[in-house]
């Protein structure tokens, strides 16, 4: 009979005021490989990133092999053999196999002129290395530099380390992503072989039926709560959606006013990049909102981007008002195109820069005076300072005594606000927003909101790309669904259906997968 | 509601002021123009000569040239690069300049030409190193240390062959005249070294070019998303830097009345020390005109203070060094603030 080795206990976490975690329960058997599904932002994340060490828990407990279990940091989670396999590999691509096993726990050497010395036992860590790659059926030296061996093989190596420290619990976040089926197999045959040893696996993916082959027990999350566990047996892919969305629209959406015109604003036709987006075609009226849904690696901000010219397109043409657009970004923003960035930290702000100066930004170029209309020209400096006080003042960015205040002062919420109104300076016709309102609370969430109707009623297109189907559901107008850099799917708002979009999402998925 | 946003944005304002008031006075944007004064009034009464007339024109003829290719140098440093080029951008092209009118055998020695002519070819030969040096940092993404050291190497290299290591003497007196003669009793440098250094804080302050530069020094990727033209825009600048360091070549051969392929190899510390004195940042995103004629105004006034104590060349090279890693040191120590804040 198996036992619990980790258990859950009323788990709670909240960021800046939002809760992440409900009260999650639930229980690890020995020797079992649990399932854990839940939509993005449902908090699985969140869980399995408590129990690797990486961020600590508000309230409840854990109990890892009958102790109490409250790790310091991930190192104290691998004393106590928990391994993480995150879905972005955590490998030092520079260095050997061997190496990247033992990177926190390198062998010494021990001869007795060497004692106490700092020095690296090479032959100890080939010599351990080997057995630990033989057993995994990986067939590379121990010496392979890691950036020399395909993605499948990485992966094994992450399970090498994770069985360099007897873990007993093995978490492995979408595993499966960026595999060929053959490797997969490969996978799962191995997690059996170790689940017989004795080791207890966490397996978070949304491939459903992988999910299904693999696990002996499922937990369903839904908003960071469980609402689903059971045996395997319990379920089929149908429930687990179900139990995935099932929930009421919030009232965190005003209907917006104003008629979408039959007049594309912005035309794609066969947009490709092989190996990240394939054959796009869609067309954005004006006065719509568009959504863009779809799972992590879908291909959902490789669009944004190369609608934007940021990166590079193979095939395909992108037209606005008819007429094609040119190559560059700088390009695009004059022919009326404004871009989002999902990565507001990275490539939205200057960060130790005034808010005016941010706001300013995109549009310096038309507030350029007569005559020399190039990078030599003189800004009207008058008009930008009020333009700028208009915009802040219409989108309301709060929290700033002064427009010369530094941006990363700012609230997450204030600073996407001070992104936006760089992009309504100079009133484009197409908006690429790509996740408008990831780390951002609910009030300036519904702020953003307000501005995406708002936009559209005065006649822009928005593209609005979202992990949350909720927002997607409550402000678009039709829903593309992604999947595998393909458009799967595209829902007018009339079939709106959570169970739908889900699956196209998902369905896409594996389609692509057998491919 | 509009009074409610008045008073809060006023007491803001007196919040930002009282924060810089208390604040360390090194992070104030005027400290080491402060400093220098202070520095300068604690000498005085130690150093004598140091205040008389003949001593200030000293001062001044020595930070000219200086200023010129740190206001360059700047401009640069904004864009969160370095031009190490610099010093052998002044020697190549003094050396250019000088093979094109010395006495006789020069190109066009002799001509009534030669003087303009070779004014042109010193400034197109270091906007070309400029252009070299923007065009393979933004093409081939290569770091601007290693193309502006190499870059270094090259031109001092070639002046030298050039030259087989001579100096080029009997230079036309008009050419001369633009480094050491006057316009009545303001000196020709001064009038060059003042249109440079407002050209640039018009530049600076006044243009798209300006507003892109501090931009691509802030966060070069957020820039380019905004439409900003990264690439062109750091090519600029070290066409700016190229041609600053040309025009104070102009000014160094004149003063000396000689073409050196060994000209201003001393400086290049001063170049870079002068602007991170004045406040202007190695990570990119600030620096001023006027920061870097401060940073300036105090390397040369520490230089010539140290000087009249009769130190040594040596001694006074230590004490320049200590000075250039304290102000990193404070640069660094303000970027940290930011991050924390």
């Amino acid at each position: 009979m198996s036992r619990a080795i980790l258990e859950y206990n009323k788990i709670e976490k909240s960021f800046y005021g939002v809760r992440v975690l409900r009260g999650v329960s639930f229980v690890l058997e020995e020797g079992h490989i649990l399932g854990l599904v839940g939509e993005n932002g449902a908090g699985k994340s969140t869980l399995m990133n408590i129990l690797g060490g990486v961020i600590p828990f508000d309230a409840g407990r854990m109990v890892l092999g009958g102790e109490e279990y409250k790790p310091r940091g991930p190192a104290d989670a691998c004393a106590h053999g928990v391994a993480f396999i995150h879905q972005e590999l955590n490998l030092f691509t520079n260095l050997s196999v061997a190496e990247n096993i033992f990177i926190t726990d390198f062998p010494r050497r021990r001869k007795w002129w060497t004692a106490g010395l700092p020095l690296i036992s090479r032959r100890e860590m080939k010599s351990r290395a080997r057995p630990l790659l033989e057993s995994l059926d990986l067939g590379v030296e121990p010496e392979t530099l890691v950036e020399n061996m395909r993605v499948g093989e990485r992966q094994l190596v992450e399970i090498a380390k994770a069985l360099s420290i007897e873990a007993k619990i093995i978490i492995l976040d979408e595993p499966t992503t960026s595999l060929t089926t053959r490797e997969t197999e490969r996978l799962f045959d191995l997690l059996e072989r170790l689940r017989a040893q004795g080791v207890s696996m966490i397996y978070i993916s949304h491939n459903l039926g992988d999910v299904l082959r693999i696990c002996d027990d499922i937990v369903v999350l839904r908003d960071g709560e469980v609402v689903g566990a059971g045996l395997k047996s319990e379920f089929t892919e149908e429930r687990m959606i179900a139990l995935m969305v099932g929930r009421t629209l919030d009232q965190l959406f005003p209907r917006r006013e104003g008629e979408i015109s039959r007049e594309a604003v912005l035309d794609v036709v066969g947009l490709s990049q092989p190996g990240v987006i394939e054959e796009i075609s869609f067309r954005l009226r004006k006065g719509e909102v568009l959504g863009v849904a779809g799972l992590m690696g879908a291909g959902r901000t490789e669009l944004a981007r190369a609608l934007f010219g940021l990166d590079p397109t193979e095939r395909g043409e992108v037209l606005i008002d008819g007429k094609p657009v040119p190559p560059a970004p700088h390009g695009r923003i004059r022919s009326g195109m404004a871009f989002l960035t999902e990565d507001r930290r990275e490539e939205g702000l200057m960060m130790e820069a005034g808010i005016s100066d941010n706001v300013a930004l995109a549009s310096l170029p038309s507030f350029l005076h007569e005559g020399v209309r190039s990078i030599a020209g003189f800004l009207k400096q008058k008009e930008i300072t009020t333009a700028i006080s208009r915009v802040t003042e219409r989108v309301q960015v709060r929290g700033a005594a002064d427009l010369r205040q530094a941006v990363n002062t700012l609230s997450g919420g204030n600073q996407q606000k001070v992104v936006l109104s760089r992009w309504l300076l100079d009133n484009p016709s197409v908006f690429i927003l790509d996740e408008p309102t990831r780390g951002i609370d609910v009030g300036a969430k519904s702020e953003i909101y307000r501005i995406i109707n708002e936009l559209a009623a005065r006649g822009a297109g928005v593209l609005l790309i979202s992990s949350e189907i909720e927002e997607l559901i409550g402000l678009c107008d039709r829903i593309l669904v992604m999947a595998g850099g393909r458009i799967t799917d595209c829902v007018e708002r009339a079939d709106f259906d959570r169970e739908r979009i889900l699956r196209s999402a998902l369905g896409g998925m594996s389609k692509w997968e057998s491919a | 509601m509009m009074e409610d946003s008045k008073k809060q944005r006023r007491s803001g304002f007196a919040s930002v002021f009282e924060a810089k008031a208390i604040r360390n006075p090194f992070t104030s944007e005027y400290s080491i123009f402060c400093l220098t004064i202070l520095y300068f009034i604690a000498l005085t009464p130690f150093t004598p000569g140091l205040a008389s007339a003949e001593n200030a024109a000293n001062i001044f003829s020595n930070m000219l040239p200086l200023l010129i290719v740190a206001l360059g140098q700047t401009v640069v440093l904004i864009t969160g690069g370095i031009d190490l080029s610099v010093t052998s951008t002044i020697a190549l092209s003094s050396v250019i300049g000088a093979m094109m009118m010395t006495g006789e055998q020069g190109l066009l020695g002799g001509s009534r030409w030669a003087a303009p002519a070779a004014v042109i070819a010193m400034l197109l030969a270091g906007a070309v190193i400029g252009l070299f040096n923007g065009a393979a940092i933004t093409l081939f993404r290569m770091p601007a240390f290693i193309v502006t050291l190499t870059t270094m190497m090259f031109a001092s290299g070639l002046a030298i062959w050039l030259t087989e290591s001579k100096s080029i003497y009997n230079l036309p007196a008009s050419f001369n005249s633009i480094g050491k003669g006057s316009l009545f009793i303001v000196p020709n440098a001064l009038i060059v070294a003042v249109l440079v250094a407002l050209a640039l804080h018009v530049a600076l302050t006044q243009t798209l070019f300006g507003r892109w530069l501090y931009a691509t020094g802030h966060n070069a990727k957020a820039a380019e998303v905004s439409g900003v033209r990264v690439e062109r825009t750091v090519r600029l600048a070290y066409v700016i830097s190229g041609l600053c360091a040309a025009t104070a070549s102009i000014l160094y051969t004149g003063r000396m009345e000689t073409g050196s392929p060994v000209l201003g190899q001393r400086i290049l510390l001063d170049v870079i020390g002068a602007s991170v004195i004045g406040g202007t940042s190695l990570f990119g995103g600030k620096g001023k005109v006027i920061w870097t004629i401060s940073g300036v105004l105090f390397i040369t006034l520490t230089d010539n203070s140290l000087n009249m104590l009769g130190l040594s060349y040596f001694f006074i090279m230590m004490v320049k060094g200590a000075v250039i890693l304290l102000a990193a040191l404070l640069d660094a120590w303000r970027n940290r603030l930011f991050v924390r804040s």
